[in-house]
């Protein structure tokens, strides 16, 4: 157990380092001054070179890298050009909305993934079974910004029961909070539950093919009772896998939704710093990101172990 | 006695109540939609137009200020003098004026801002507005003089722009976070992403705020900005992004739309030292086959003036020369046969991301294509367009809106981006800066107006428009855009 940790842990060290070499190339690569961004069109060449100075963009490639590597492994994540604030705090005012909406959606969608796939599953080839089916190829199908759109107009113009977006704050209470977190979280969620159920569903099938299913309704099992007790706990290291990644996707990948919902979270913020060229925004944010799939990955690593025996003996 | 006392408390209950109801009929706070946050709150070192569209008249001032219609009246400063030569001003600041930290507003932080914004390290985006300065003199707290090295016949306008705005030495430290101005708003709190709050100042020294409160949201998606008016989340989106739904908003009886101008002269800029853009019969060609209507109705849906100078129409001195340019496919292939492009030619079109920009390239490359001209479209970001095209003049064509007041003065400057050099023009404008007397000033203005649409620098296309939707009932509202600003000094609830 305690090798395979090291292990982990060495891989995730050098995901990381790899990670931020490839972020910081490329981001510093492209072709823009943040200082003729933020200076407009009326600039002198003085002023420009007095900002550049203010904001340390004429140090070498090499030493920038360091500076920045240096600073993030004591926490500070640099100054953002374009706001002139710490890029941590701002990070963390935009994760205080991310993570709660990645979550709220993650829990909707196994709310309804789960027992919808199970319910197909058990059902297969039955009317319950072609309408799971049919609905998630649907929810699959659906871009999600879409969705949200058409919720908005029925949910906060038509029937006014949500605003058309924008976040209250969690000073303004939770249920507030979550409240402006409703209609998103649904809008990302549909699409992801969609693709859960399908994956819980096939891979329920699957399982229940298996041997030892078989075995389970000779000795007098009902097709419920082995699904239950055998197939399901099998069944899950897919959906698994797929729970991680979407996970990561929610997280970074809110950016429409976000927009859509006018909401202050990470992906606008990663957003609005590529076109304004706030580069150690871009870098900090995206090699956070970086950090947390990574992270994400290593937990499901270890919830396979726990949902599956043989594996946790391997370790 | 208890029966008394139960009388006392009644009365007492029922005068809370009839108060919190004459409270509640009038509604003191505005919320206010911009599409684009401030990266901070500094306006004196950033070209952010939304930082003004925050700030501007609201929270800062300035020693003069920008009225509604674009012109120019006291701020800080009620009354000035200037000496015979044009070259030294006396400003008479207003009595008993105190930034929103309690300090006092004279001379000294008058003479600490236009020194901070010309000085060597100065981060200030509109530096040349302060070029003519050669000293700041405090004569008394309540007297400046400005001594300018020539005559400025610009220079009470210049004072009036955003990044001229008095700030005090106190308080310039945590300015980009906490801005603290002398205005009748002052900042209460800002929730980086989605809003910024200013609250009334009591303390004003001019006319004071109807409002107690006002909030600005920040929403860019032009759906979302539909959807945000639409479900009354906010009283008022000023430069609603999306041209194509106000039709819907004037026809909803909840809503007044405004529609007027911005200073933006939307153009066409050609690269003036590029081959074939160096040869004037091609620029005169290119600007024949533009239809200038049918990019404002294609593009911006109708909203928006046709120009043909680099001049804001609603300016008394703006010259209507659009005749000079008018749309003649005919006259336009002549012309490019005369300059030996029978057959027309190949160039780059390349786009920043504004919606004029995107959607108006799609339309003039149609337009240029019908003439045999071949514009081939890149679209690029701003940062790239910056360094591409307005930095490396890499480009053939491009369309951006120059949204600066009163800047005819970047034909004068042979280096910029559309490289135009005319010692002729450069002359004019040197005397026009140099000069006063309004008479002589028009004079020459319509020779620079004139001079380049002559010369078809570049095409010129629309005035941008600016619209504004907000609720029935409130008053007050700037229909025009003549800089960058939302100010609710003067706005209120008539219900």
């Amino acid at each position: 157990m305690l090798r395979y940790l090291l292990r982990r842990l060495l891989s995730l060290v050098v995901s990381l380092v790899v990670a931020s070499m490839v972020i910081f190339a490329m981001v510093e690569v492209v072709p823009g001054d943040p200082a003729a961004y933020m200076l407009g069109l009326n600039a002198q060449a003085d002023t420009l070179a007095a900002l550049r100075e203010e904001l340390g963009l004429n140090g070498s490639l090499v030493a920038r890298y360091f500076d920045w590597v240096g600073g993030m492994v004591q926490g500070d994540f640099g100054t953002s050009y374009t706001y002139r604030t710490p890029v941590a705090g701002m990070v963390a005012d935009r994760v205080a909305i991310s993570l709660p909406l990645a979550l709220y959606a993650l829990a909707l969608s196994t709310a309804i993934a789960f027992p919808a796939g199970i319910w197909a599953a058990a059902r297969r080839g039955r009317a319950a079974d072609v309408t799971v089916m049919g609905v998630t190829q649907l929810g699959v199908a659906i871009p999600n910004f879409w969705f949200a759109m058409l919720m908005v107009l029925v949910f906060a113009i038509n029937l006014r029961w949500f605003n058309a977006g924008g976040f209250a704050g969690w000073d303004e209470g939770f249920f507030a909070a979550m409240k402006s977190l409703t209609l998103p979280a649904i809008a990302l969620a549909l699409p992801q539950a969609s693709i859960l159920a399908r994956v819980m569903r096939s891979s329920l099938l699957d399982t229940l093919n298996e041997d030892f299913i078989r075995t389970a309704r000779a000795k007098g099992l009902t097709r419920g009772q082995a699904l239950r007790r055998h197939a399901l706990g099998n069944a899950l290291i897919p959906v698994l896998t797929i729970l991680g990644m979407q996970f990561a996707f929610l997280l970074a990948g809110g950016i429409i939704i976000e927009n859509v919902f006018y909401l202050p979270g990470l992906g606008r913020l990663v957003f609005q710093a590529i076109s304004a060229r706030d580069l150690i925004v871009v870098e900090s944010v995206v090699m956070l990101l970086v950090f947390a799939v990574i992270v994400v990955n290593f937990v499901v690593d270890l919830a396979y172990a726990a949902v599956d025996p043989r594996l946790r003996a391997r370790l | 006695m208890s029966f008394i006392r139960f009388g006392a408390a009644t009365a007492v209950a029922m005068a809370l109540a009839a108060m919190t109801t004459g409270a509640a009929l009038a509604k003191t706070d505005v919320t206010l939609a911009l599409q684009l946050e401030p990266p901070h709150l500094d306006p004196t070192s950033a070209a952010a137009g939304a930082i003004d569209s925050v700030l501007y008249a609201n929270v800062f001032e300035g020693l003069t200020r920008f009225a509604s219609d674009g012109s120019i009246i006291p701020g800080l400063a009620q009354s000035w003098e200037i000496s015979e030569d044009g070259k030294t001003y006396t400003f008479h600041l207003a009595e008993g004026v105190t930034f929103h930290d309690g300090t006092t507003m004279d001379a000294e932080d008058v003479k600490f801002s236009l020194d901070r914004a010309r000085a060597e390290d100065s981060a200030n985006a509109q530096k040349a507005l302060f070029a003519a300065i050669e000293s700041v003199e405090v004569v008394d707290p309540q007297t400046v003089k400005v001594t300018l090295s020539a005559p400025t016949g610009n220079f009470l306008f210049n004072m009036a722009w955003g990044d001229a705005v008095i700030v005090a030495p106190e308080s310039i430290e945590g300015i980009k976070q906490t801005p603290i101005g002398t205005g009748a708003f002052k900042f209460t709190n800002w929730v980086q992403g989605d809003s910024i709050t200013l609250d009334k100042n009591a303390d004003y020294w001019g006319t004071p705020a109807k409002l107690d409160k006002v909030t600005f949201k920040f929403i860019s998606d032009p759906t979302a900005a539909f959807a945000a008016v639409m479900a009354e989340d906010v009283d008022i989106f000023a430069g609603f992004p999306a041209p194509e739904n106000l039709p819907q908003f004037e026809a909803d009886p909840r809503f007044q739309v405004l529609k007027g101008n911005t200073e933006g002269e939307t153009i066409l800029a050609m690269n003036n030292k590029q081959a074939p853009f160096d040869n004037p019969t091609v620029r005169s060609a290119v600007a024949h086959a533009i239809d200038r209507q049918a990019i404002i109705d294609g593009a911006m849906f109708g909203l928006g003036t046709p120009i043909g100078t680099h001049f804001a129409p609603h300016n008394p001195d703006y010259l209507d020369l659009t005749a000079l340019s008018n749309y003649d496919p005919e006259k336009s292939k002549a012309l490019l046969a005369e300059a030996g492009f029978a057959d027309g030619f190949k160039t780059t079109l390349k786009l920043p991301p504004p919606s004029y920009a995107r959607r108006g390239g799609e339309i003039i490359a149609a337009q240029l294509r019908a003439v045999g001209i071949d514009a081939e479209i890149s679209n690029l970001e701003w940062a790239q367009w910056l360094e591409n095209v307005f930095k490396g003049k890499d480009y053939g064509m491009t369309i951006v809106s120059h949204t600066e007041p009163f800047d005819i003065g970047i034909y004068a400057r042979p280096d910029y981006y559309f490289q135009y050099d005319n010692p002729q023009f450069q002359a004019d404008f040197a005397e026009l800066e140099k000069t006063s007397d309004p008479a002589k000033r028009t004079e020459l203005i319509h020779k620079l107006e004139t001079t380049i649409a002559e010369d078809h620098v570049n095409a010129y296309l629309f005035e941008l428009g600016f619209a504004t939707i907000a609720k029935k009932g409130l008053k007050g509202l700037w229909k025009d855009a003549p800089t960058q600003a939302s100010d609710m000094t003067a706005v209120y609830w008539d219900e």
